[in-house]
Protein backbone atom coordinates (compact mmCIF):
# COMPACT_ATOMS: atom_id res chain seq x y z
CA UNK A 1 0.00 0.00 0.00
CA UNK A 2 1.03 3.29 -0.50
CA UNK A 3 -0.46 7.18 -0.06
CA UNK A 4 -3.93 7.18 -1.07
CA UNK A 5 -6.02 10.36 -1.37
CA UNK A 6 -9.47 9.30 0.85
CA UNK A 7 -12.29 11.30 -0.46
CA UNK A 8 -14.80 11.80 2.92
CA UNK A 9 -18.38 13.39 3.82
CA UNK A 10 -17.41 15.27 7.35
CA UNK A 11 -20.01 16.49 8.97
CA UNK A 12 -22.03 16.92 5.85
CA UNK A 13 -19.11 18.80 3.78
CA UNK A 14 -16.92 16.58 1.05
CA UNK A 15 -13.25 16.30 2.40
CA UNK A 16 -10.42 14.75 0.16
CA UNK A 17 -7.09 14.22 2.23
CA UNK A 18 -3.93 12.33 1.77
CA UNK A 19 -3.36 9.12 3.96
CA UNK A 20 -0.88 6.74 4.32
CA UNK A 21 -1.58 3.09 4.96
CA UNK A 22 -0.53 3.94 8.75
CA UNK A 23 -2.70 7.08 8.47
CA UNK A 24 -5.95 6.78 11.02
CA UNK A 25 -9.08 8.50 10.78
CA UNK A 26 -8.36 9.93 14.14
CA UNK A 27 -5.17 11.52 12.77
CA UNK A 28 -6.68 12.26 9.85
CA UNK A 29 -9.70 14.26 11.39
CA UNK A 30 -7.15 15.99 14.22
CA UNK A 31 -4.26 16.73 11.86
CA UNK A 32 -5.31 17.18 8.34
CA UNK A 33 -8.72 18.28 8.93
CA UNK A 34 -8.31 20.36 12.01
CA UNK A 35 -11.12 19.12 13.84
CA UNK A 36 -9.95 18.77 17.66
CA UNK A 37 -13.43 17.70 19.03
CA UNK A 38 -12.48 13.51 18.84
CA UNK A 39 -9.55 13.24 21.32
CA UNK A 40 -6.48 10.96 21.29
CA UNK A 41 -6.20 9.03 25.03
CA UNK A 42 -5.26 5.59 24.89
CA UNK A 43 -4.82 5.29 21.09
CA UNK A 44 -5.29 1.32 21.35
CA UNK A 45 -9.21 1.63 21.22
CA UNK A 46 -10.43 1.45 24.66
CA UNK A 47 -11.27 4.51 26.20
CA UNK A 48 -14.09 5.86 23.65
CA UNK A 49 -12.29 9.56 23.26
CA UNK A 50 -12.13 9.55 20.08
CA UNK A 51 -15.76 8.14 19.40
CA UNK A 52 -16.98 9.33 15.89
CA UNK A 53 -19.82 8.32 13.92
CA UNK A 54 -18.98 6.48 10.87
CA UNK A 55 -21.73 5.99 8.45
CA UNK A 56 -24.19 6.49 11.38
CA UNK A 57 -22.46 4.15 13.50
CA UNK A 58 -20.51 4.73 16.44
CA UNK A 59 -16.53 3.89 16.08
CA UNK A 60 -13.01 4.10 17.97
CA UNK A 61 -12.00 6.35 15.23
CA UNK A 62 -7.56 5.39 16.78
CA UNK A 63 -8.59 1.98 15.48
CA UNK A 64 -9.76 2.81 12.05
CA UNK A 65 -7.16 3.01 9.05
CA UNK A 66 -8.35 6.29 6.92
CA UNK A 67 -7.74 4.91 3.63
CA UNK A 68 -10.14 1.73 4.30
CA UNK A 69 -13.25 4.24 5.10
CA UNK A 70 -13.13 5.90 1.36
CA UNK A 71 -16.36 7.57 0.39
CA UNK A 72 -17.64 7.06 4.10
CA UNK A 73 -19.85 9.60 5.89
CA UNK A 74 -17.98 10.72 9.58
CA UNK A 75 -20.12 12.76 12.28
CA UNK A 76 -17.76 14.44 15.29
CA UNK A 77 -18.72 16.55 18.04
CA UNK A 78 -18.30 19.53 15.49
CA UNK A 79 -21.24 19.53 13.34
CA UNK A 80 -23.66 18.65 16.16
CA UNK A 81 -24.45 22.51 17.05
CA UNK A 82 -26.88 24.27 14.54
CA UNK A 83 -24.84 27.34 14.50
CA UNK A 84 -24.65 28.35 17.77
CA UNK A 85 -27.47 25.88 19.18
CA UNK A 86 -26.62 23.29 20.65
CA UNK A 87 -27.43 19.33 20.30
CA UNK A 88 -30.28 18.26 22.65
CA UNK A 89 -27.36 16.03 24.24
CA UNK A 90 -24.74 18.63 23.87
CA UNK A 91 -27.32 21.43 26.12
CA UNK A 92 -27.98 18.48 28.25
CA UNK A 93 -24.55 17.67 29.52
CA UNK A 94 -23.94 21.59 30.05
CA UNK A 95 -27.29 21.66 32.16
CA UNK A 96 -26.73 18.53 34.06
CA UNK A 97 -23.07 19.32 34.53
CA UNK A 98 -22.13 15.82 33.02
CA UNK A 99 -18.64 16.85 32.63
CA UNK A 100 -15.48 17.90 34.80
CA UNK A 101 -12.28 18.13 33.04
CA UNK A 102 -14.14 17.28 29.72
CA UNK A 103 -11.65 15.50 27.69
CA UNK A 104 -13.78 12.27 27.39
CA UNK A 105 -17.36 14.71 26.67
CA UNK A 106 -17.00 14.62 22.60
CA UNK A 107 -16.79 10.72 22.17
CA UNK A 108 -19.26 10.16 25.34
CA UNK A 109 -21.62 12.83 23.19
CA UNK A 110 -21.27 10.93 19.52
CA UNK A 111 -21.61 7.37 21.57
CA UNK A 112 -25.16 9.14 23.28
CA UNK A 113 -26.31 10.45 19.70
CA UNK A 114 -25.71 6.99 18.22
CA UNK A 115 -27.88 5.73 21.06
CA UNK A 116 -30.62 8.44 20.68
CA UNK A 117 -30.61 7.58 17.19
CA UNK A 118 -31.49 4.29 17.28
CA UNK A 119 -33.18 4.33 20.32
CA UNK A 120 -35.35 7.19 21.64
CA UNK A 121 -36.29 6.49 24.85
CA UNK A 122 -33.46 4.41 26.10
CA UNK A 123 -33.47 2.66 30.18
CA UNK A 124 -30.53 3.91 32.17
CA UNK A 125 -29.72 0.14 31.41
CA UNK A 126 -29.22 0.81 28.02
CA UNK A 127 -27.14 4.39 28.51
CA UNK A 128 -24.87 2.09 30.54
CA UNK A 129 -24.31 -0.19 27.54
CA UNK A 130 -24.52 2.35 25.28
CA UNK A 131 -21.27 4.26 27.08
CA UNK A 132 -19.40 1.21 28.28
CA UNK A 133 -16.90 2.06 25.76
CA UNK A 134 -16.35 5.54 26.98
CA UNK A 135 -14.14 5.75 29.68
CA UNK A 136 -14.43 9.20 32.55
CA UNK A 137 -12.12 9.00 35.10
CA UNK A 138 -13.49 12.44 37.00
CA UNK A 139 -17.90 12.28 37.48
CA UNK A 140 -18.30 9.02 38.28
CA UNK A 141 -20.79 8.31 35.64
CA UNK A 142 -23.92 9.18 37.38
CA UNK A 143 -24.08 13.29 35.66
CA UNK A 144 -23.28 11.61 32.74
CA UNK A 145 -26.07 8.73 32.55
CA UNK A 146 -28.48 11.58 33.73
CA UNK A 147 -27.94 13.94 30.79
CA UNK A 148 -28.34 11.85 28.88
CA UNK A 149 -31.74 10.54 29.77
CA UNK A 150 -32.68 14.23 29.76
CA UNK A 151 -31.70 14.72 26.62
CA UNK A 152 -33.77 11.89 25.04
CA UNK A 153 -36.49 13.75 26.44
CA UNK A 154 -36.21 16.76 25.34
CA UNK A 155 -36.04 15.37 22.08
CA UNK A 156 -39.16 12.97 22.29
CA UNK A 157 -41.18 15.98 23.78
CA UNK A 158 -39.78 18.16 20.83
CA UNK A 159 -40.75 15.27 18.19
CA UNK A 160 -44.42 15.09 19.81
CA UNK A 161 -44.95 18.98 19.73
CA UNK A 162 -43.58 18.76 15.80
CA UNK A 163 -46.29 16.07 15.43
CA UNK A 164 -48.38 18.08 16.88
CA UNK A 165 -47.89 21.24 14.88
CA UNK A 166 -48.25 18.53 11.71
CA UNK A 167 -51.46 17.83 12.82
CA UNK A 168 -52.80 21.33 13.31
CA UNK B 1 -26.53 -18.53 47.93
CA UNK B 2 -27.49 -15.86 50.15
CA UNK B 3 -27.18 -12.22 49.71
CA UNK B 4 -25.93 -10.10 52.70
CA UNK B 5 -26.62 -6.77 53.59
CA UNK B 6 -24.02 -4.74 55.32
CA UNK B 7 -23.63 -0.72 56.57
CA UNK B 8 -20.61 1.00 57.34
CA UNK B 9 -19.25 4.15 58.22
CA UNK B 10 -15.50 5.97 57.94
CA UNK B 11 -14.80 9.57 59.07
CA UNK B 12 -12.17 11.52 57.60
CA UNK B 13 -9.65 14.05 58.48
CA UNK B 14 -7.76 16.21 55.66
CA UNK B 15 -4.64 18.33 55.25
CA UNK B 16 -5.16 21.69 52.88
CA UNK B 17 -1.36 22.03 51.90
CA UNK B 18 1.65 21.09 53.27
CA UNK B 19 4.96 23.29 54.53
CA UNK B 20 7.75 21.54 52.47
CA UNK B 21 10.80 23.78 53.23
CA UNK B 22 7.88 26.81 52.28
CA UNK B 23 5.19 26.34 50.34
CA UNK B 24 4.36 29.43 48.22
CA UNK B 25 2.17 30.22 45.44
CA UNK B 26 2.55 33.61 43.20
CA UNK B 27 -0.44 35.46 41.25
CA UNK B 28 0.03 38.61 38.38
CA UNK B 29 -3.14 40.52 37.63
CA UNK B 30 -2.85 43.08 35.03
CA UNK B 31 -5.70 44.74 32.96
CA UNK B 32 -6.03 44.47 29.38
CA UNK B 33 -6.92 47.61 26.91
CA UNK B 34 -10.17 46.56 26.34
CA UNK B 35 -11.02 46.14 30.39
CA UNK B 36 -10.21 42.36 30.46
CA UNK B 37 -7.79 41.26 33.68
CA UNK B 38 -5.68 38.36 32.99
CA UNK B 39 -4.53 36.46 36.21
CA UNK B 40 -1.15 35.20 35.43
CA UNK B 41 -0.51 31.70 36.91
CA UNK B 42 2.13 28.73 36.84
CA UNK B 43 -0.70 26.74 38.17
CA UNK B 44 -1.89 24.36 36.27
CA UNK B 45 -5.82 23.09 35.57
CA UNK B 46 -5.39 19.68 34.88
CA UNK B 47 -9.06 19.23 34.96
CA UNK B 48 -9.98 19.84 38.54
CA UNK B 49 -11.45 23.68 37.78
CA UNK B 50 -8.51 25.54 39.26
CA UNK B 51 -8.89 27.94 36.30
CA UNK B 52 -12.72 28.45 37.23
CA UNK B 53 -12.07 29.23 41.02
CA UNK B 54 -9.25 31.60 40.08
CA UNK B 55 -11.73 33.41 37.95
CA UNK B 56 -14.16 33.42 40.95
CA UNK B 57 -11.79 34.61 43.25
CA UNK B 58 -10.54 37.38 40.72
CA UNK B 59 -13.90 38.51 39.82
CA UNK B 60 -15.02 38.62 43.23
CA UNK B 61 -12.43 40.37 44.26
CA UNK B 62 -12.42 43.16 41.37
CA UNK B 63 -15.72 43.35 41.97
CA UNK B 64 -16.45 42.90 37.80
CA UNK B 65 -17.90 39.93 35.94
CA UNK B 66 -16.34 36.46 35.51
CA UNK B 67 -16.72 37.14 31.76
CA UNK B 68 -14.03 39.96 32.19
CA UNK B 69 -11.56 37.85 33.89
CA UNK B 70 -8.68 35.83 31.81
CA UNK B 71 -6.84 33.02 33.21
CA UNK B 72 -3.66 32.66 31.71
CA UNK B 73 -1.92 29.61 32.86
CA UNK B 74 0.42 29.27 29.55
CA UNK B 75 3.76 28.71 30.68
CA UNK B 76 5.51 27.66 33.67
CA UNK B 77 8.89 28.78 32.79
CA UNK B 78 7.99 32.22 32.93
CA UNK B 79 5.15 32.77 34.55
CA UNK B 80 4.52 33.55 38.37
CA UNK B 81 6.17 30.71 40.46
CA UNK B 82 3.50 27.68 41.82
CA UNK B 83 4.72 24.96 43.50
CA UNK B 84 2.44 22.99 41.76
CA UNK B 85 -1.04 21.52 41.95
CA UNK B 86 -1.15 18.40 44.75
CA UNK B 87 -2.07 17.98 48.51
CA UNK B 88 -5.19 19.70 47.96
CA UNK B 89 -3.07 23.20 48.00
CA UNK B 90 -4.82 24.52 44.73
CA UNK B 91 -7.65 26.28 45.77
CA UNK B 92 -6.28 27.38 48.77
CA UNK B 93 -2.55 28.66 48.13
CA UNK B 94 -3.36 30.24 44.52
CA UNK B 95 -6.91 31.36 45.61
CA UNK B 96 -5.63 33.32 48.56
CA UNK B 97 -2.65 34.51 46.17
CA UNK B 98 -5.53 35.99 42.93
CA UNK B 99 -7.11 37.54 45.68
CA UNK B 100 -3.94 38.72 47.13
CA UNK B 101 -2.95 40.94 43.67
CA UNK B 102 -6.59 41.24 42.22
CA UNK B 103 -6.85 43.43 45.78
CA UNK B 104 -3.84 45.70 44.66
CA UNK B 105 -5.57 45.71 41.14
CA UNK B 106 -8.47 47.13 42.18
CA UNK B 107 -6.62 49.89 44.06
CA UNK B 108 -5.20 51.10 40.75
CA UNK B 109 -8.70 50.62 39.01
CA UNK B 110 -10.51 53.16 41.32
CA UNK B 111 -7.99 55.04 41.58
CA UNK B 112 -7.91 55.56 37.70
CA UNK B 113 -11.98 55.89 37.94
CA UNK B 114 -11.69 58.31 40.56
CA UNK B 115 -9.47 60.73 38.24
CA UNK B 116 -11.62 60.09 35.39
CA UNK B 117 -14.75 61.08 37.67
CA UNK B 118 -12.96 63.46 39.43
CA UNK B 119 -14.13 62.06 42.65
CA UNK B 120 -12.07 60.58 45.96
CA UNK B 121 -11.13 56.85 45.08
CA UNK B 122 -12.90 56.36 48.34
CA UNK B 123 -16.05 57.18 47.85
CA UNK B 124 -16.33 54.35 44.84
CA UNK B 125 -17.84 51.13 44.82
CA UNK B 126 -18.17 48.38 42.33
CA UNK B 127 -21.38 46.95 41.04
CA UNK B 128 -20.10 43.65 39.88
CA UNK B 129 -21.63 43.99 36.14
CA UNK B 130 -18.47 45.96 34.94
CA UNK B 131 -19.45 49.60 36.26
CA UNK B 132 -17.24 51.75 39.34
CA UNK B 133 -19.95 53.86 40.52
CA UNK B 134 -20.08 56.67 42.99
CA UNK B 135 -21.42 55.11 46.76
CA UNK B 136 -24.90 56.46 47.18
CA UNK B 137 -24.95 58.44 43.17
CA UNK B 138 -25.26 55.24 40.87
CA UNK B 139 -26.08 57.51 37.74
CA UNK B 140 -22.29 58.74 38.76
CA UNK B 141 -20.27 55.50 37.08
CA UNK B 142 -17.46 54.46 34.34
CA UNK B 143 -17.45 51.15 33.46
CA UNK B 144 -13.99 49.11 33.14
CA UNK B 145 -13.30 48.81 29.35
CA UNK B 146 -13.78 53.23 29.74
CA UNK B 147 -11.11 52.66 32.85
CA UNK B 148 -8.75 50.43 31.13
CA UNK B 149 -8.84 52.29 28.81
CA UNK B 150 -8.05 55.92 30.11
CA UNK B 151 -5.83 53.99 32.21
CA UNK B 152 -3.68 52.35 28.73
CA UNK B 153 -3.93 55.57 26.56
CA UNK B 154 -4.63 59.14 28.86
CA UNK B 155 -3.32 58.43 32.20
CA UNK B 156 -0.41 56.03 31.19
CA UNK B 157 -0.78 53.86 34.51
CA UNK B 158 -0.78 50.29 34.55
CA UNK B 159 -3.44 48.53 36.49
CA UNK B 160 -1.80 45.37 38.42
CA UNK B 161 -1.53 43.75 41.27
CA UNK B 162 0.56 41.43 42.64
CA UNK B 163 -0.19 38.63 45.16
CA UNK B 164 1.65 35.47 46.93
CA UNK B 165 0.43 33.17 49.40
CA UNK B 166 3.77 31.88 51.36
CA UNK B 167 3.02 28.97 53.89
CA UNK B 168 5.80 29.47 55.85
CA UNK B 169 8.34 26.11 56.60
CA UNK B 170 7.90 24.20 59.36
CA UNK B 171 10.68 21.86 61.25
CA UNK B 172 8.92 19.37 64.01
CA UNK B 173 10.24 20.76 67.39
CA UNK B 174 12.57 17.47 68.28
CA UNK B 175 10.99 17.64 71.88
CA UNK B 176 8.14 16.98 71.17
CA UNK B 177 7.42 16.30 67.64
CA UNK B 178 5.27 19.21 67.22
CA UNK B 179 5.04 21.62 63.74
CA UNK B 180 2.16 23.20 61.45
CA UNK B 181 2.41 20.82 59.01
CA UNK B 182 -1.21 21.91 57.02
CA UNK B 183 -2.97 25.08 56.40
CA UNK B 184 -6.21 23.50 57.73
CA UNK B 185 -8.39 20.27 57.76
CA UNK B 186 -11.46 19.31 56.00
CA UNK B 187 -13.42 16.52 57.35
CA UNK B 188 -15.60 13.94 55.76
CA UNK B 189 -17.87 10.66 56.96
CA UNK B 190 -18.93 8.32 54.24
CA UNK B 191 -21.83 5.90 55.16
CA UNK B 192 -21.63 2.64 52.48
CA UNK B 193 -24.15 -0.41 51.50
CA UNK B 194 -22.79 -3.09 50.23
CA UNK B 195 -24.19 -6.78 49.33
CA UNK B 196 -22.04 -9.22 49.73
CA UNK B 197 -22.47 -12.93 47.64
CA UNK B 198 -21.63 -15.25 50.47
CA UNK B 199 -21.11 -18.01 47.29
CA UNK B 200 -19.28 -16.28 44.68
CA UNK B 201 -17.79 -13.40 47.07
CA UNK B 202 -18.54 -10.83 45.09
CA UNK B 203 -19.10 -7.00 47.00
CA UNK B 204 -21.50 -4.70 45.43
CA UNK B 205 -21.43 -1.00 46.80
CA UNK B 206 -24.64 -0.01 46.55
CA UNK B 207 -25.23 3.31 47.78
CA UNK B 208 -22.42 5.90 49.24
CA UNK B 209 -23.86 8.85 51.48
CA UNK B 210 -21.48 11.45 51.99
CA UNK B 211 -20.93 14.48 54.35
CA UNK B 212 -18.48 17.03 54.09
CA UNK B 213 -17.10 19.96 55.81
CA UNK B 214 -14.90 21.71 53.49
CA UNK B 215 -14.61 25.72 54.50
CA UNK B 216 -17.11 27.65 52.19
CA UNK B 217 -17.60 25.56 48.98
CA UNK B 218 -16.67 28.04 46.39
CA UNK B 219 -17.87 26.63 43.59
CA UNK B 220 -20.77 23.99 44.91
CA UNK B 221 -21.24 22.19 41.80
CA UNK B 222 -17.91 21.67 41.12
CA UNK B 223 -17.59 20.18 44.70
CA UNK B 224 -20.20 18.21 44.44
CA UNK B 225 -18.76 16.90 41.36
CA UNK B 226 -15.68 16.56 43.27
CA UNK B 227 -16.96 14.43 46.27
CA UNK B 228 -18.89 12.05 44.05
CA UNK B 229 -16.57 11.31 41.20
CA UNK B 230 -13.83 11.01 43.92
CA UNK B 231 -15.97 8.93 46.05
CA UNK B 232 -16.12 6.54 42.45
CA UNK B 233 -12.75 6.70 42.89
CA UNK B 234 -12.26 5.14 46.18
CA UNK B 235 -15.08 2.56 45.22
CA UNK B 236 -12.93 1.30 42.54
CA UNK B 237 -9.69 1.24 45.06
CA UNK B 238 -11.82 -0.62 47.30
CA UNK B 239 -13.51 -3.53 45.34
CA UNK B 240 -11.61 -3.52 41.56
CA UNK B 241 -8.20 -2.29 41.13
CA UNK B 242 -5.68 -4.94 40.87
CA UNK B 243 -2.55 -6.25 38.84
CA UNK B 244 -3.06 -9.53 40.58
CA UNK B 245 -2.55 -12.22 39.86
CA UNK B 246 -0.18 -11.14 36.93
CA UNK B 247 1.90 -9.01 38.94
CA UNK B 248 4.42 -8.12 40.21
CA UNK B 249 4.86 -12.54 39.81
CA UNK B 250 4.30 -11.78 35.75
CA UNK B 251 3.48 -9.24 33.40
CA UNK B 252 3.23 -11.64 30.52
CA UNK B 253 -0.81 -11.77 30.60
CA UNK B 254 -3.17 -9.04 32.26
CA UNK B 255 -2.95 -5.13 32.66
CA UNK B 256 0.20 -3.75 31.56
CA UNK B 257 -1.41 -0.08 31.12
CA UNK B 258 -4.10 2.09 32.61
CA UNK B 259 -6.35 0.62 29.52
CA UNK B 260 -6.28 -2.52 30.85
CA UNK B 261 -6.58 -1.67 34.53
CA UNK B 262 -9.86 -2.64 35.88
CA UNK B 263 -12.39 -0.11 37.37
CA UNK B 264 -16.02 0.42 37.20
CA UNK B 265 -18.08 1.44 34.54
CA UNK B 266 -20.92 3.42 34.83
CA UNK B 267 -23.43 0.30 35.37
CA UNK B 268 -20.91 -0.09 38.21
CA UNK B 269 -21.39 3.01 39.91
CA UNK B 270 -23.00 3.26 43.60
CA UNK B 271 -26.20 5.80 44.07
CA UNK B 272 -24.73 8.55 45.80
CA UNK B 273 -26.03 11.51 48.02
CA UNK B 274 -23.88 14.00 49.21
CA UNK B 275 -24.42 17.09 51.85
CA UNK B 276 -21.82 19.85 51.93
CA UNK B 277 -21.70 21.34 55.71
CA UNK B 278 -19.67 25.26 55.19
CA UNK B 279 -17.42 26.13 58.30
CA UNK B 280 -14.91 28.89 56.78
CA UNK B 281 -11.31 28.38 57.42
CA UNK B 282 -10.17 31.62 58.52
CA UNK B 283 -7.19 31.49 56.07
CA UNK B 284 -8.69 30.26 53.16
CA UNK B 285 -9.57 31.90 50.22
CA UNK B 286 -13.40 33.22 51.37
CA UNK B 287 -13.14 30.73 54.01
CA UNK B 288 -12.27 27.90 51.54
CA UNK B 289 -10.74 24.27 52.29
CA UNK B 290 -8.93 21.79 49.95
CA UNK B 291 -10.97 19.05 48.51
CA UNK B 292 -9.11 17.54 45.80
CA UNK B 293 -7.71 14.17 47.44
CA UNK B 294 -9.40 13.57 50.33
CA UNK B 295 -12.77 12.64 48.11
CA UNK B 296 -11.66 9.08 47.55
CA UNK B 297 -10.61 8.30 51.24
CA UNK B 298 -13.72 8.11 53.31
CA UNK B 299 -15.43 5.44 50.96
CA UNK B 300 -12.69 2.28 51.46
CA UNK B 301 -12.84 2.00 55.28
CA UNK B 302 -16.65 2.53 55.26
CA UNK B 303 -17.15 -0.26 52.59
CA UNK B 304 -14.66 -2.89 54.53
CA UNK B 305 -16.93 -2.00 57.08
CA UNK B 306 -20.02 -2.69 55.74
CA UNK B 307 -18.73 -6.07 54.33
CA UNK B 308 -17.64 -6.73 58.04
CA UNK B 309 -21.10 -6.04 58.83
CA UNK B 310 -22.57 -8.40 56.15
CA UNK B 311 -20.79 -10.77 57.02
CA UNK B 312 -18.47 -10.59 59.68
CA UNK B 313 -14.86 -11.05 57.44
CA UNK B 314 -12.99 -8.17 58.20
CA UNK B 315 -10.76 -7.34 55.14
CA UNK B 316 -7.23 -5.15 55.66
CA UNK B 317 -5.77 -5.25 52.30
CA UNK B 318 -6.79 -3.65 48.78
CA UNK B 319 -8.95 -4.46 47.11
CA UNK B 320 -11.34 -6.88 48.60
CA UNK B 321 -11.71 -8.79 46.08
CA UNK B 322 -14.47 -12.24 45.79
CA UNK B 323 -11.63 -14.16 46.39
CA UNK B 324 -10.49 -12.50 49.64
CA UNK B 325 -14.48 -12.27 50.64
CA UNK B 326 -14.61 -16.54 50.67
CA UNK B 327 -11.29 -16.82 52.09
CA UNK B 328 -12.57 -15.05 54.97
CA UNK B 329 -15.81 -16.81 54.88
CA UNK B 330 -13.90 -19.97 55.11
CA UNK B 331 -11.68 -19.03 58.12
CA UNK B 332 -15.12 -17.86 59.84
CA UNK B 333 -16.30 -21.47 59.12
CA UNK B 334 -13.08 -23.00 60.11
CA UNK B 335 -12.89 -20.93 63.57
CA UNK B 336 -16.77 -22.09 64.49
Amino acid sequence: MSVKIVNLKVNGVDKAFMARPETTLLLALREQLGLMGAKRGCAQGACGSCTVLLDGAPVVSCLVPAATVDGGDVATVEGLADGRRLSDVQQAFIDGFATQCGFCTPGMIMSAEALLARNPDPTADEVNEAISGNVCRCTGYAPIVSAILDAAQRRRERAEGADQEATL
Amino acid sequence: MTLLHGRGFASVNYPTGMNLGGDPSQALVHATTMGGFVVSLSSVDLGQGLKTVVAQCAAETLGIPMENVIVDTADTDTGPHCMGTFASRGTHRVGNAVIMAAREAREVMLQVAADELEVDAGDLETDGTGYVAVKGAAAKRIHISDIALAAHFKQGKTISGRGIFLKERSYPVPETGEMDPDSCQAHACTVAEVEVDDETGVVTVLRLYNTYEIGRALNPAMVAQQVEGGAWMGVSHAIFESTEPYYPASREHGPVDFSEYLMPGPGESPEQTSVILERPASNGPFGAKGIGEMTANAPIPAIANAIFDACGVRLATMPFTPESVLRGLDALRDAA
